[in-house]
């Protein structure tokens, strides 16, 4: 019934009519029928909306009366000029790097470890998991006093030796952006972590005796032939990550240094659009971050596509 | 076993545990500040435990933060069910019933879930005021349904895909047509997809902050995030009663998660299509 | 072949439950003739009862009316959360019954000029508050000539709350009157380890630091200078603008060192803590703060170079066009605006009442001092609190302090207010 199945001999034309008898098959209509609420739903609240929003960020709307004279690029020209939107393209780097790295790199290691035939996995793993259970909000309050300077971690620090460590932690100028990565990495690594493991579950033990009976160490056997084959995985969580540092926004809320240091695009238009009555220019800042985000969803939907048209 | 095995699992329980620490760390701190009394918080004891349990912290988040997380339930728990049902649908259909074009629509639908809210925050916002429904419990639930089309029905499907064909073929032997299939033969089987899905929107619906803070930001009604937020922002607001307020917000997806963790999983891992 | 089993039917049962639920829980559309909303961001102690001082003289005059006191606290700056449900819910056509509004270009420039609230004329006529209310005030409520908001309170900005304790100390006796006194007295109190000015600028708009520049401007500028960087004829690349960052930036290193890290709310505790600054420029809300936090040891002069100044701000309400409850809302303008609800209100708030005529004996000494001064001293805008700038600015202002307080570097501070002044359209 798949359609696109290569491999199948017969013409063109009877190809066609055989799937137009199918469209037009009552149940098939039904289907779509069903289906129709969601699609127009998905295409005006998603697809229509952005293009909305699109739309709003070239008029002049940027007070409290609204205003659609045409205004063309003049709020991007005024975006891309200011400060703290470099701050916020810098932040994202930052973020994205520190935040990736946490993930995978803890991520995988936890599920390695795990992956070991060790005794209580599941109480390990679920302590793990846990965070991801809790919102932003949450991690946020919970971070917010750890992180801060006078007590918190860097009592913790004090207390077993580091007696001058006064890290300002979010509130640093400069690497404030990197303390809100570690806060959102302790929440989403479990969610990584999770997926290596079943990526791990999923390479037969087969392979693994092969490659050791080959004479490859443990730490060959993982760089030719562990890690490549959760290429797919990685790759998940390159996307995953990525599209939550584009994103992050609850936890800016909560944990925000001074000025720009811990500013982000989310956080910028959010206090743009409704602290600051500057609809469009909000409104170019959201087109931007959505504009970002295809960068990481088009490879991954490609690779899906593979999947999906099973 | 020998020394050097001996030592390398050592190490990795070592390894896990520390990596434990750091997981459970907040939750400690989030714990014992929620129930110490205000004259303890002390910037130099804060990892100290309390002398006893007080809940004066506790009764005073909750005062503050019932009304908001009562009303979050009542978003939740309809928007959950309505978007599982929808997804269940959607999911049968796209799983069993493809036609011309329903992969790629498919496809757009994903594509939608992964886009940053922020780019359709303000025709958000503009079209529920047309239609009424802004800052109403009722527009929220619309909302999160929507938002929840997609990631429901991609569990779906990846359930009913796994579903085989003849199943179906001996319901439509017995004269079903699309909806028989979907009530008499897939319906009844579906519990264990609905149980997963209903914790996965459940959980998102709960821990949603920012349609919440748009849609929906009046104190008394706000979802509990927003409500906590707003406690975490006040300045005046003592320590120990904004992580009791966290502590609030947090426990229904921590007992769920508790609870239900292996579901919890298979959510996770359905959601991202690998693995 | 089996019917939807027990399971199917119980969830859709449930659903429908809740789906019930929530739209009873619903309480958007409940019209019930008697209502009153009001939205504030007073949500602390005794910003609190003073609100509900007020409520109370209404409720015993219009005994069948229901309150609904929306109040909510947090956000970015003060009130940030509640002004950004306001705007939206004032874009859609559904606002309160009334909140409340800095006096002055808080209000106009966000919802008079979008031709949202009612012209409060009629009111003022009626209640004869053309005649209490002093002019620099209805100068500062107006748009175009007409009031579009009744002051409750007057807060002063430019003062300086200082702990003679601490500065005795040192051998001072006097407060610094001047910011060249005030660094000579700073720099004694750092060879000895006192710090000598609170500062609590934590978060991505805090505003502590605009609060302190506001007075520093005005103090280098003159009034009239002052006032024209909101008309456009004082440019904020000038000269005298470049002097005051200037000694802000030196200010930094006399601040209490955590001054990053402690929040506007924490400021007091830092301030009356035995190790903590000498002084703290702040608006005389702290009065009833210092108060209630039992503190002695402090007093207070006016800041550094204010001398013969009242910067105002004040508290105010008004009436949005299409208030769901109109008569209620203008009932309750009455009670805001009469010397009844103001002297009511004013003692608990630690604020001055707007009316002339407040009854001297509901305020202790130091309100009692304001309200002299507020008659004989000139009046100017606060930036920070509302009067002077319109919200959007004031975002940018207190980003661009902040930067100040973490990068030291004037230069490029300036240009940040240089560029938020140009957002903002001064003057045009």
């Amino acid at each position: 019934m798949a359609q696109g199945e290569r491999g199948r001999a017969a013409s063109p034309i009877r190809v066609a009519l055989r799937r137009r008898a199918r469209w037009l098959h009552g149940d098939t209509a039904l289907a779509v029928l069903v289906l129709l609420p969601s699609i127009i739903a998905v295409a005006i609240f998603i697809y229509g909306f952005i293009v909305w929003t699109g739309y709003i960020s070239t008029v002049k709307w940027n007070s409290s009366i609204e205003d659609y004279t045409s205004v063309g690029l003049e709020n991007w020209r005024t975006l891309f000029g200011m400060e703290r939107f470099r701050w916020d393209l810098r932040n994202l780097v930052l973020y994205a790097a520190a935040f990736m790295s946490q993930c995978i790199i803890f991520g995988f290691l936890i599920a390695v470890l795990l992956n070991q035939k060790i005794k209580g996995e599941a109480i390990f793993r679920t302590i793990v998991i846990f965070p991801f259970a809790v919102s932003g909000v949450v991690t946020g309050v919970a971070w917010r006093w750890l992180m801060q300077p006078t007590t918190g971690i860097n009592l913790i620090l004090q207390r077993i030796g580091f007696t001058n460590f006064d890290f300002q932690w979010n509130a640093d100028p400069t690497l404030g952006i990197l303390a809100i990565s570690l806060a959102a990495g302790w929440q989403f690594t479990g969610y990584i972590m999770a997926l290596y493991l079943a990526g791990l579950r999923g390479i037969s033990d087969e392979v693994r005796e092969a490659a050791l009976v080959d004479g490859a160490s443990t730490y060959r056997l993982y760089r030719h032939i562990i890690i490549p084959l959760l290429m797919p995985v990685t790759f998940t969580a390159v996307v995953l990550t990525g599209m939550g540092s584009i994103r992050v926004f609850d936890l800016v809320m909560i944990l925000a240094g001074p000025a720009f240091s811990t500013d982000t695009l989310a956080f910028h238009m959010y206090q743009a659009t409704f602290g600051q009555y500057r609809w469009s220019l909000g409104a170019a800042l959201g087109f931007l971050m959505i504009f970002l985000s295809l960068f990481l969803v088009v490879p991954y939907m490609r690779s899906m596509r593979g999947e999906v048209e099973r | 076993m020998s020394l050097q095995r001996l030592w390398s699992r050592g190490a990795i329980y070592l390894v896990l545990i520390a990596f434990c620490l750091f997981y459970l760390m907040p939750f400690y701190v989030m714990f014992i500040t929620g129930l110490k009394p205000y004259e303890d918080l002390n910037v130099t004891r804060m990892w100290e435990l309390p002398d006893g349990i007080h809940l004066d912290g506790i009764k005073e988040a909750w005062e503050r933060v019932a009304p908001n997380f009562k009303n979050t339930l009542v978003i939740t728990i309809p928007a959950a069910l309505i978007s599982s049902l929808i997804g269940s649908m959607n999911g049968y259909i796209f799983a069993k019933w493809r036609f011309r074009g329903s992969d790629t629509i498919f496809i757009l639908f994903l594509v939608g879930m992964f886009l940053p809210y922020q780019g359709i925050l303000i025709p958000l916002v503009r079209t529920l005021q047309v239609f009424g429904l802004y800052g109403s419990q009722v527009g929220l639930i619309m909302v999160h349904c929507i938002f929840g089309i997609a990631i429901t029905a991609l569990l779906f499907r990846g359930y009913y895909a796994g579903i085989p064909n003849e199943l179906l073929d001996a319901g439509k032997i017995d004269g079903c047509g699309f909806f028989g299939l979907y009530r008499y033969v897939l319906l009844p089987i579906s519990m264990p997809a609905f149980a997963v899905v209903l914790l996965w929107q459940f959980t998102s619906i709960w821990n949603d902050y920012l349609i919440g803070l748009t849609v929906l930001s009046s104190p008394r009604l706000a979802p509990i995030n927003v409500a906590v937020q707003n406690i975490a922002g006040s300045w005046s607001v003592e320590w120990n009663v904004q992580m009791s307020a966290a502590l609030i917000a947090a426990l229904p997806t921590i007992v769920v998660y508790l609870a239900l963790g292996k579901l919890f999983m298979q959510g996770l891992l359905a959601g991202s299509l690998k693995g | 072949m089996k019917g939807l089993n027990r399971v199917s039917w119980l969830l859709v049962l449930v659903l429908i439950f809740s789906a019930a639920l929530a739209a009873c829980g619903g309480d958007k559309e409940e019209k019930v003739a008697g209502n009153l909303e009001i939205f504030s961001w007073w949500t602390s102690g005794g910003e609190v009862e003073a609100l509900q001082a007020v409520y109370d003289i209404f409720s015993e005059k219009y005994p069948d009316v229901t309150i609904e006191n929306a109040a909510l606290a947090s956000g970015q700056g003060q009130g940030g959360n509640m002004k950004a449900l306001l705007e939206t819910r004032m874009l859609g056509g559904e606002p309160p019954d009334s909140f409340q509004v800095h006096l002055g270009r808080e209000l106009i420039d966000s919802h008079v000029v979008a031709d949202r609230m009612e012209d409060l004329d009629f009111l003022y006529e009626e209640e004869g508050l053309y005649d209490v209310f002093p002019e620099d005030v209805i100068a500062i409520a107006s748009y175009e000539g007409k009031p579009y908001s009744v002051p409750v309170n007057i807060h002063r900005s430019n003062v300086m709350w200082y702990r003679p304790s601490r500065l005795a100390e040192v051998g001072v006796t006097e407060p610094p009157a001047t910011w060249d006194e005030f660094f000579d007295v700073a720099e004694k109190l750092k060879a000895a380890g006192i710090p000598a000015l609170a500062i609590g600028e934590q978060g991505a708009a805090g505003g502590f630091s605009g609060h302190i520049f506001e007075n520093i401007l005005v103090s280098v500028m003159g009034p009239e200078k002052y006032r024209g960087l909101f008309d456009g004829s004082t440019g904020w690349d000038d000269a005298d603008v470049t002097k005051s960052l200037e000694i802000l930036n030196r200010a930094y290193d006399y601040a209490n060192p955590d001054f990053a890290n402690t929040s506007w709310g924490d400021i007091n505790d830092r301030f009356v803590s035995d190790d903590g600054p000498a002084m703290m420029i702040m608006g005389d809300w702290t009065h009833g703060v210092l108060m209630s936090l039992g503190f002695k040891d402090y007093h207070w002069t006016v800041a550094p170079g204010t001398q013969g100044l009242f910067m105002v701000l004040s508290d105010s309400f008004g009436l949005p066009k299409n208030a769901p409850d109109r008569e209620n809302a203008i009932a309750f303008l009455r009670v805001i605006g009469s010397k009844e609800g103001q002297d009511a209100f004013n003692p608990i708030k630690g604020s001055i009442p707007a009316r002339t005529d407040g009854d001297r004996s509901k305020y202790d000494e130091y309100l009692n001092g304001a309200m002299d001064a507020f008659k004989t001293d000139e009046g100017v805008p606060s930036i920070q609190h509302g009067a002077a700038a319109k919200q959007s600015f004031l975002v940018d202002y207190d980003i661009a302090l902040g930067e100040l307080s973490t990068n030291h570097d004037v230069a490029k501070v300036q240009q940040l207010l240089v560029d938020a002044a140009k957002a903002a359209e001064f003057g045009e």
